[in-house]
Order: C-alpha cells, then sequence, then structure tokens
C-alpha cells in the first residue's frame, strides 16, 4: 500500500503515459493519435516538476538580508526551468505535425489513417 | 579575442541565426538566398575543420556558455570524437546543398526555395548541436531541433511523403520522449546534467535499479533515432519519398549522430564496465544489431526501387555500427567509428545518384539501369565506385571498416556476428552487381531508345567528389585511424 500511496505522483505520471502510448498505437485517427502524443509528453513534464517539489518549501526567491541558505526550504526550481524547454519543444512538435496533418486532408479528404492506406493502394 | 577560441560555439550559432536571416533576405531577393545559404554552410565546414586541428594538436576543447562554470551552466566538449563527428556533418551538409541546387528545383515551387533553405539549415544546427554539446538535457534539445526539421523537410517530398513524415514524427517523438525519461531518472538520482559531471557520480549508484532503467530508456530512446530494426517502421518510407537532397541528407548524417549519442551515453556517459559487464545491455545490443544486419540485407533484397533499397540496406550498415559499438574491444569500435565516416560518404554518394536518376529519367526502379552508362558516364562510374565500396572490395573505403568489424568480432568471438557481416556484405553483392551487369552489360535490343544527357554539374560535381572521397579516404584509413580515432576508443578497452 505504501508504495502506491506515498509514491502517488510517479502512478498519476505513469497512468497518464500509458494512456497516451495506447492511444497513438491504437487509435486510426490521427488527430486522436496526435493528443495521444500530447497526453504522452505531458505525463513526462509532470513527472519532472513533481520530483521538484518538497514538504514544507516555498518559492526558491532569496532574500538579500538572509544569510544562510537552507536548500530544504526551497523547491528545486531546476526541473520547471527544464520543462519550460520541453514545453517549447512539445508545442513546436505539436504545430509541426498539424501541419501535416492539414497536407494530409488537403491530399486524401480525410483523417482516417485506414482510409488513407486505402487510397494509396 | 582569438576567434578560433570561440569556434566551437559559432558553429551551433551562425546556421541557427542565419536561418533566420534567410527568411528576411527572400523578402528583398530571392535569387540570393541560395548563395546565403551556401556561405553559412562553407563558414560552418571551415570552422569545423579548424575544431578539428584544434583538438588533434591541442586536446579536449572546453567551451562553458555564458561564462558559467559546469556543472552548473551549460558546457560544450569537444573531444575527438565529437569534432570527427563535427567534421563530417558539416562537410556532408555543405556537399549536398550544392546538389540541392538542382534536384530541389524539380520537386519544390520556386517561390518557397527560401523556406526549404532555412528549414535545411536547422536541421544542420541540430545535427551539430548533438554533436558538440556537454550535457545531457541540452542535448535532447538539439535531439528535437534537428528531429523537427527533419520531419519538415521530409513532408515536402512526394505525394506519400506527408504520411511518412506523420509515422515518423510520431515514432521520433516517442523516441525523444524515451530519452528524456532516461535524462530524468539520471537527474533525480544525482542533480547534474553534465556529462562529465555525470560520469564522475554514476559510478557509485551502478547497483541502483533506476540506473538500469535510466539506461533502458536512454538505449531504446535512441534506438528509435537511428532506426535500429524492429524499431526502423519510420525509415524506409521516410527516405523513400523525401526529395533526394533531403534523402541524401538525412541517410548520411542523422542516423550516424545517432550512433554518435549512443556511445556517448553507454561509454562516457556510464563506464564501459557498467555497459559490458555489471548489465547485459552489451551482449543485448550484440545480438540485436545482428538480428537488424539479417533483417535489413534480406529486406533490401526484395525491393524493386532503388531508394528503399538503399534505406534497407542503411538499416542494415546501422546494424554495422551498433554491432561494432556494443563489442565492447578497440578492433570492432574503431571498425563503428570508421564506418560512421564510410557509410555517412557512401550512402549519401548513392542517394544522390538515385536523386539523379529521379531527375533526369523520372523513375527510381531499377530496371532504370538498362544501359544508363551510354548516357550517363560519370556518374555509373561514381555508382561503380560507391557500390565498391557497399560491398566492401578494396581498396575503396567500405573494404577497411568492415575489415577492422570482422577483426572485433573474432576478437570477441562473436562468429555469428562475423557470419552476418559477410552475409550482409554477400547481399550487398548480389543487389549491387545485379544493377551494374544492367548498367554496363545490358543486351542491345533491352536498352532504350532514348538517350539521357548527363546530370547537371552542378549535381554531378558534389557526386563524383563523394566518390573520389571513397577512395582516398580508403588509401588514407590508417592515417585517419592514428590521427583521430585512436584517440575515441574508452579506456578499459
Amino acid at each position: 500500500m505504501e508504495i502506491i500511496i506515498g509514491k502517488y505522483n510517479y502512478w498519476i505520471y505513469i497512468a497518464l503515459m500509458m494512456i497516451g502510448f495506447y492511444a497513438m498505437i491504437t487509435k486510426r485517427n490521427l488527430v486522436k493519435k496526435l493528443v495521444g502524443m500530447n497526453i504522452f509528453q505531458t505525463a513526462i513534464i509532470l513527472f519532472f516538476i513533481s520530483t521538484a517539489y518538497k514538504k514544507n518549501a516555498t518559492i526558491p526567491i532569496l532574500i538579500k538580508s538572509q544569510e544562510v541558505i537552507d536548500p530544504a526550504q526551497y523547491i528545486n526550481p531546476l526541473p520547471h526551468v527544464l520543462m519550460l524547454t520541453a514545453i517549447v519543444v512539445m508545442v513546436s512538435t505539436f504545430g509541426v505535425a498539424l501541419a501535416v496533418i492539414i497536407m494530409l486532408y488537403k491530399q486524401y479528404k480525410t483523417l482516417d489513417e485506414d482510409e488513407i492506406i486505402e487510397q494509396l493502394e | 579575442m582569438n576567434i578560433s577560441d570561440h569556434s566551437s560555439i559559432l558553429i551551433i550559432v551562425i546556421p541557427l541565426i542565419a536561418s533566420i536571416i534567410n527568411i528576411f533576405i527572400s523578402l528583398f531577393k530571392r535569387s540570393l538566398c541560395y548563395s546565403f545559404f551556401l556561405l553559412i554552410l562553407g563558414i560552418c565546414v571551415i570552422l569545423s575543420i579548424d575544431i578539428l586541428s584544434n583538438v588533434i594538436n591541442s586536446g579536449t576543447i572546453r567551451y562553458k556558455l555564458g561564462g558559467w562554470m559546469p556543472p552548473w551552466g551549460i558546457e560544450y566538449v569537444v573531444d575527438h570524437l565529437n569534432a570527427y563527428i563535427i567534421a563530417i556533418v558539416s562537410t556532408m551538409s555543405l556537399i549536398i546543398a550544392v546538389y540541392s541546387k538542382e534536384s530541389i528545383k524539380q520537386e519544390v515551387p520556386e517561390p518557397k526555395l527560401p523556406y526549404f533553405y532555412s528549414t535545411y539549415l536547422l536541421l544542420t544546427t541540430g545535427l551539430l548541436g548533438i554533436a558538440i554539446t556537454g550535457d545531457i538535457f541540452n542535448l535532447y534539445v538539439f535531439l528535437e531541433i534537428a528531429s523537427l526539421a527533419g520531419y519538415a523537410l521530409i513532408a515536402i517530398g512526394e505525394k506519400r511523403s506527408v504520411l511518412a513524415s506523420f509515422n515518423y514524427i510520431i515514432m521520433g517523438t516517442i523516441g525523444a520522449c524515451f530519452y528524456l525519461l532516461g535524462v530524468g531518472y539520471i537527474y533525480i538520482m544525482t542533480g547534474s546534467l553534465n556529462i562529465t559531471d555525470l560520469s564522475l557520480l554514476l559510478p557509485n549508484l551502478y547497483e541502483s535499479k533506476v540506473m538500469l532503467a535510466a539506461l533502458a530508456f536512454l538505449v531504446v530512446g535512441v534506438a528509435i533515432k537511428i532506426a535500429l530494426f524492429p524499431l526502423h517502421r519510420w525509415l524506409p518510407d521516410s527516405y523513400t519519398f523525401a526529395p533526394s537532397a533531403v534523402s541524401a541528407f538525412a541517410s548520411a548524417t542523422m542516423t550516424k549522430v545517432g550512433i554518435y549519442v549512443l556511445i556517448r551515453v553507454s561509454f562516457t556517459l556510464f563506464e564501459p564496465r557498467f555497459f559490458t559487464e555489471i548489465t547485459p545491455l552489451s551482449s543485448i545490443l550484440v545480438w540485436w544489431a545482428i538480428v537488424a544486419i539479417f533483417f535489413g540485407s534480406i529486406i533490401a533484397l526484395a525491393q524493386t526501387d532503388f531508394k528503399r533499397t538503399l534505406s534497407y540496406i542503411l538499416i542494415a550498415e546501422v546494424g554495422y555500427m551498433v554491432f561494432g559499438v556494443s563489442l565492447g574491444n578497440k578492433q570492432g569500435f574503431i571498425g563503428a567509428v570508421l564506418h560512421i565516416l564510410n557509410d555517412a560518404v557512401m550512402i549519401a554518394c548513392l542517394f544522390m545518384i538515385a536523386g539523379g536518376l529521379m531527375y533526369r529519367v523520372g523513375s527510381r526502379n531499377l530496371e532504370n539501369f538498362l544501359g544508363l552508362n551510354k548516357s550517363m558516364p560519370i556518374t555509373m562510374a561514381a555508382f561503380t565506385i560507391a557500390a565498391l565500396s557497399m560491398i566492401g572490395i578494396p581498396p575503396t573505403a567500405g573494404f577497411f571498416s568492415k575489415w577492422y568489424l570482422i577483426l572485433g568480432a573474432i576478437e570477441a568471438e562473436q562468429w555469428i556476428g562475423a557470419i552476418a557481416l559477410l552475409f550482409s556484405s554477400l547481399v550487398n553483392a548480389i543487389i549491387f552487381f545485379k544493377l551494374l551487369e544492367k548498367i554496363y552489360f545490358a543486351k542491345k535490343d533491352n536498352i532504350p531508345k532514348h538517350k539521357f544527357p548527363e546530370l547537371p554539374f552542378s549535381m554531378l560535381a558534389p557526386i563524383v567528389i563523394l566518390a573520389l572521397s571513397i577512395l582516398v579516404i580508403g588509401a588514407s584509413t590508417g592515417k585517419i585511424i592514428s590521427k583521430v580515432i585512436q584517440f575515441t576508443v574508452p579506456g578499459g578497452f
């Protein structure tokens, strides 16, 4: 039990990731695949962010008058910064993928993978 | 201030900024774009040669971005392996850029060409960035820059390329996300992202299960990016339907840079002993690569489309390199690193010839090679050299890397691996001798009456340069190994 409740953030991230993965593999509609991809990436972002959390800690802003700095008092800011970059990467991947989907729709007039493959043959 | 001190950052910043400036130039005078594009890639080549000579003369270069001390700041680390990869990527990008001038005109409408050049510069930036950075998260960002530019470039090809590009996006994103997860695990355990720093911190954690998971995520992520069988599904379609210049560039550099990442992860980030002794990863990868070699070769035999044949051969070649890297001995490693260079040159040359075939004949079917030596003698001479090198016939470059790989396989007593290498050479021999027979010894009445003119000079010159460099590299293999490659071999081999 303890491993489930004590580390519930990891379970949530695994569950979300698997939902996204499942959508990417099984859905035949390309937009749904893309949404799955987005869930998959978001799960990883949540994973990183949740690792930064500390109990009873505050935002990492240093006050000048404070002389002794105790790292346990502050949330680790680095995962947040990393994830800002990852979000940018994610958004651009999504943008490129949507542009590709628009091109696909113009060509085949459908977004269903099976119908597209049918048209190819 | 000496400009040579900053060449490792300039080589990233210049193409990155140029890709945006290029768009603005196109607003004023579109015809300038191509010259600007060539100029930038030319500067990259000069900088990469400067970096390579610096590394050879004075050892590893460490460049601290913004003056922040590592491991807090991002650091660029260039040792012999990085410099070698950077030189390959920038040189190939320049040569293929020259080639792209004529070939891309048929594939992209003229007003959109500046965007093609910008995306091409972004792809170069991403690949150079992967090869130069000393920070595993920064590496992820560059990996995605390169991949995003790759998706876009592939999608502008033939009609079917769009679907291929979409599949590549899905697969590539899974690969990148796995890599990111591996980075996350390592970060949680150590609190560092700098490769040099991590290589000191990680040995204390080798017993931890988290490291196993991290390594598994990193390796699988990279394996998707390099299209190691059975994760290769995106590659054949993408490279077959992409514009010819793009398939030449992507096949020559993207998989090779992926192999570089694999080497970094398994031998610099982790110690070789973690890779070979503590985890069974080394033997897993050896067998994985053997299957990839067999599979790629067999499927390549069954293709009728020339670019598709090359794509499957490329999958087998990726198997060669992974095989050599994971054998865990000096000979195999030298063979793999040498093969990165040789394969980049050979496969780019062949893909460029395939593009030339599309340009003149309008089809990539293997049947179209019938009697082509009459109409395109120079291209076909180049094809002969590249084909012989692919098979591995001395004195072409392909022979030497295969020789080292087989020596490595024998040293590791990996007999099935040696058989796989020979089998793959045999399959290549069947494929290419069949083509050479079609080209040079076709029966008179089978040859189509219509004669095609030779390729335009700007397409022919890069092909001939690469074909000649196959011979030059073959002749100077010993020098390349003694000057550069022997220093890339990780300690403990």
